[in-house]
């Protein structure tokens, strides 16, 4: 992390031509936490991508059928995939515990005798598909609505804000609660588009909106901020149509603030898919994510605390990459922060 | 100032209308479902449907159903489950409200004085040890699930150590009224109080810090260094005085947002009876009037905090005060 | 200690920052001293190392990736190196800071008064109330208008000029032997400018001080310096008594940068003269004279560093023979020196 002196900066604005995308390439790859932090986030999605895999050639099970009565040999020795319980008063049943060798129940049994391991895999890429698709949906609409609002002004403006500002009130967990239980439950019907119950659209649609206006209302004021930017004025006096200023002034500066966004919403959208699968109105079953495996994993917690541990700290790990991989690329893309976090 | 007081006053009751009819219309308006079938619950009868439909005068036009609502949410306050018969829902949601009091007030103390040192110290030991130590604990502060944090802290507190010296005084959980035992009261709440701090310690830490190391390279703090005033004095009275501004606005949105029920996942993993568990159980059986009444009560919390908030602005930041 | 030594003597200071690609000089052995209730002006370009000079006497450069070494005495005491505790006891009470933008220069959270009151409580044991009532004749002083309103305004309530005004009133609160003024009238409009500068020309008189005032603007040196430096790329390259300096400049940078003003009497030169080409960069310093690359008069010499020498305290840091300046600068503005 380098402090920029005054001395310095005098020295890089003199260093002369390398384009701000160039520069940002080079600060990133210089900062070798955020490379790290990017090296992880590669392993686990390539991880959960594999996990029909794994499930199949070493788990040997089918992670999302119900395994009550299962038998597996485990260093020679026939177990219960669901042993009886040991502790006290010898009633119901306790999940097989972690074996740690790399084969099936690596991590033991949740209280359906499934794979924790093999779930683990498939749950890490609902959390992932589910956090990626929502930003991708929540960056577009916020830099659409930022920017026509922005741009526009006028009538659209005072609308699209006025609108924002009471989103933005809503407190955002209420908001994707609220969503949740009356969308979750049903299935609905927008036209011609039918969306089941359980369909991992739902939680994709409703975490994609609920951080619009967080991401929206700093863009929008971003290109207001550029529309009084000289180089705009410049462009409005050489008689350049809306449309090219939109085009070449506005957007490129828009975009490297949509992209500085981009790892903290990911990381955002993660913790609010786990929280609401968590209250069971989020992924729902079969479908699992980390979320819901650390909800399975609740009632075991004291006899087999991997369950909710394991997920957790997938969760914990991804979202720590996700931040440390956001710093780096603000660092990176924003000028002013070189100044502002070292 | 006065007259911005009232202007502001005006936004806010604007803004908790808007609120209203946005949940409002999340309940009652989303497309694709019958909205009866919704507030009766799981497997009502079709007596239950059909007195529901009369009840919010379902077959009446959107602005009347809203108004009812309203009527009975604000009015009589005689809004009623249809899950937990003849329960009404907003007394059970005023008598929940001490529970999460008590949580966010306990853990807000704890973050406000954990952000603050976190964050003055690394700002101060910028580039050292310390201050990468304190910034590599805060991103893991922020990036840690509370209700995961909870059920660790459980797992530890309540099970695996708890048989030891260190945690053997730890209550089993569930909520102790402060008027009927205090220190029972703060037993309980002290480890929730501490899960729900963590996230908010890290992230007002690093905030404070970034906004610290602008402000130090301020001019104002050249010319407060030149006066000979000691660097303590300048740190704290010149440096965090001006950092304060943005810390203040967080506190305020974090605190509503909290009481409102963010601190939801809290409440549940140690099984507080506030206004969150109250929320999570309507989820559970899908007592709708009961979500409706505190999804809207914790936005107007929020609503309010945010008042608050540019209230206490006018006294922080002198700059303000003159912008109205 | 005696009283006809200097009040503060810089020797071969040189302050560098490290940077990504290297160690980079910004100032490179200044040396210079400063004799009680004497007005000197430091001129240069913006990047010439005046404010880094400034800075580095009182500490105040915060980078922790700069390096300053050489030595600063004040009165005796070696500043450099010096705990942070001994330096706060000579930071504002006996040296004193104006800075060049009044607009940031002033903590926004705090009333004109507070900073002032600070100021005197940190070196004097007084009463608030005692300490407040001194802020308000030095605001007073300082020619502010109703300096008890203003005594309680915030920074930002203040015009830019009213604002200077206060920082010099909190600069003059502990009567400073010294006041460093960085460019105090560059970021205000000119009638508020003269003001400023007649204020500052005056504190000698009422308060005894010694000013040292950095500007790249020659009217102000012109108006209330007795000596001068002039700095180029780190270095003081000239230094003589103002009247000196202005009739007679040695160096050929200060013979562009002087000039370049038109005079006020006598016949209009043929020309203005203007310095080719542009300060070098200071992570690209050239070998030998660092003007040397803009000077119309390089020669084989000029691929060494000058040292600064001459006679009769007018010293400059050139190649040139002394007695054939005066023709060169001739053959440069086309005009008869005055």
């Amino acid at each position: 992390m380098d402090n920029l002196s005054a001395g310095q900066a005098l020295v890089r604005s003199h260093r002369g031509a390398e384009g701000p995308w160039r520069t940002a390439w080079r600060k990133l790859r210089a900062d070798r936490a955020a490379i790290m932090a990017f090296g992880v986030l590669v392993l686990i999605t390539a991880a959960s991508l594999a996990a029909p895999l794994y499930a199949r050639y070493v788990a040997e099970t089918d992670p999302f059928a119900t395994n009550l009565n299962g038998e597996v040999v485990i260093h020679g020795e026939t177990r219960q995939v669901l042993e009886p319980s040991t502790e006290g008063l010898g009633l119901g049943f306790t999940p097989l515990g972690p074996t740690w060798d790399f084969g099936p129940y690596m991590l033991g049994a949740d209280n359906q005798g499934r794979d924790v391991a093999a779930r683990l895999l498939y749950g890490g890429r609902n959390s992932l598909l589910i956090a990626g698709a929502a930003a991708l949906i929540c960056l577009g609409l916020a830099t659409l609505l930022g920017v026509v609002s922005g741009f526009f002004g006028g009538l659209v403006d005072t609308l699209l804000s006025r609108i924002l500002d009471v989103l933005w009130a809503f407190p955002i967990f209420l908001l994707a609660i609220s969503l949740s239980i009356v969308l979750i439950t049903q299935s609905i019907t927008i036209g011609p588009i039918e969306i089941r119950s359980g369909s991992l659209w739902l939680p994709i649609f409703i975490i994609g909106i609920v951080y619009v206006p967080y991401v929206a209302r700093p863009i929008r004021g971003h290109v207001l901020s550029l529309m009084q930017a000289e180089f705009v004025t410049a462009a409005i006096g050489i008689g350049a149509s809306p449309w090219r200023i939109l085009l070449y002034d506005i957007l490129p500066n828009v975009i490297t603030r949509v992209i500085v966004f981009v790892p903290l919403i990911l990381a955002l959208n993660m913790m609010t898919e786990s929280s609401l699968s968590f209250l069971s109105i989020g992924v729902q079953p079969p479908d699992a994510s980390w979320g819901t495996i650390i909800q399975d994993g609740q009632g075991l917690l004291y006899s087999r605390p991997i369950v909710a541990l394991a997920p957790g700290l997938a969760i914990v790990i991804s979202v720590l990459a996700l931040n440390i991989l956001g710093d780096g690329v603000r660092d990176a893309l924003d000028p002013k922060s070189s100044i502002r976090v070292a | 100032m006065l007259a911005a007081l009232v202007s502001r006053l005006g936004q806010m009751v604007l803004v908790m209308f808007g609120i209203s009819v946005v949940a409002f219309l999340i309940f009652f308006a989303t497309p694709g479902a019958d909205p009866s079938a919704r507030i009766a619950g799981r497997n009502a009868s079709q007596e239950t449907l059909a007195q529901v439909r009369h009840d919010f005068g379902l077959d009446r036009p959107l602005p009347v159903q809203y108004a009812l609502m309203m009527e009975r949410l604000f009015i009589s306050r005689d809004l009623t489950s249809f899950v937990n018969r003849g329960q009404k829902v907003v007394p059970t949601v005023l008598e929940a409200i001490p529970v999460t009091l008590s949580l966010v007030l306990g853990a807000a103390v704890l973050w406000v004085l954990g952000g603050l040192t976190v964050g003055v110290v690394a700002g101060a030991t910028r580039g050292t040890w310390l201050d990468r130590t304190l910034m590599i604990l805060s991103l893991i502060g922020v990036s840690i699930p509370v209700f995961w944090l909870g059920e660790v802290a459980n797992l530890v507190t309540q099970s695996r150590w708890h048989d030891t010296w260190l945690f053997s005084w730890v209550p089993p959980l569930g909520y102790i009224a402060f008027t009927e035992d205090p220190w029972g009261w703060f037993k309980a709440l002290i480890i929730p109080w501490f899960t729900l701090a963590t996230l908010y310690i890290g992230l007002y830490g690093r905030v404070l810090r970034a906004s610290m190391i602008e402000t130090m390279q301020e001019d104002f703090i050249r010319t407060a260094r030149a006066k000979g005033i000691g660097e303590r004095r300048v740190l704290l009275s010149h440096g965090l005085r001006t950092s304060l501004v943005a810390f203040v606005t967080m506190f305020g949105l974090d605190f509503g947002a909290l009481v409102g029920g963010g601190a939801l996942l809290t409440e549940v993993v140690f099984g507080l009876q506030g206004v969150g568990k109250l929320t999570y159980g309507a989820l559970q059986t899908l007592d709708l009037p009961m979500i409706l009444a505190t999804v809207i009560y914790a936005s107007f919390f929020v609503v309010m905090a945010n008042f608050i908030v540019d209230v206490a602005f006018v006294f922080i930041d002198p700059r303000v005060r003159d912008a109205h | 200690m005696p009283t006809d030594a200097p009040l503060l003597v810089v020797e071969n200071l040189c302050v560098s920052f490290r940077t990504e690609g290297g160690v980079v000089p910004a100032v490179s052995g200044v040396s210079f001293s400063i004799e009680r209730r004497e007005i000197v002006g430091v001129v240069g370009e913006s990047g010439s190392g005046k404010s880094q000079t400034l800075l580095a006497i009182l500490g105040l450069i915060s980078s922790p990736n700069a390096v300053v070494t050489g030595s600063v005495r004040f009165l005796g005491q070696e500043l450099l190196g010096l705990k942070r505790r001994a330096l706060d006891a000579i930071r504002g009470r006996q040296i004193a800071m104006i800075f060049q933008d009044p607009m940031t220069a002033l903590t926004p959270v705090h009333t004109i008064g507070d900073q002032i009151v600070e100021q005197i409580r940190a070196h004097e044991s007084v009463s608030r109330s005692a300490a407040r009532k001194r802020s308000v004749e030095l605001l007073d002083a300082v020619g502010l208008p109703s300096p008890e309103s203003a005594v309680d305004r915030y920074p930002h309530q203040l015009s830019g000029g009213m604002r200077q005004r206060a920082v010099i009133a909190m600069a003059l609160s502990c009567n400073p032997a010294l006041l460093i003024a960085d460019e105090p009238t560059t970021a205000l409009d000119v009638t508020v400018q003269a003001q400023i500068l007649e204020l500052i020309g005056r504190l000698r008189d009422t308060f005894g001080s010694a000013v040292i005032l950095v500007t790249h603007d020659l009217g102000v040196v012109a108006e209330v310096a007795d000596r001068v430096l002039v700095m180029y790329a780190g270095r003081v390259v000239e230094e003589g008594g103002k009247g000196q300096l202005f009739r007679e400049p040695l160096h050929p940078y200060a013979w562009g940068l002087f000039g370049s003003i038109p005079p006020m009497h006598g016949p209009r030169p043929a020309r203005l003269t203007a310095i080719p080409g542009s300060p070098p960069k200071l992570s690209q310093m050239p070998q030998g004279c660092a003007f040397g690359p803009r000077c119309t008069f390089r020669h084989e010499a000029c691929a060494a560093q000058p040292s600064l020498g001459g006679a009769g305290g007018h010293r400059s840091a050139c190649f040139l023979p002394r007695d054939s300046r005066q023709d060169l600068r001739r053959t440069l503005t086309g005009r008869i020196p005055a």
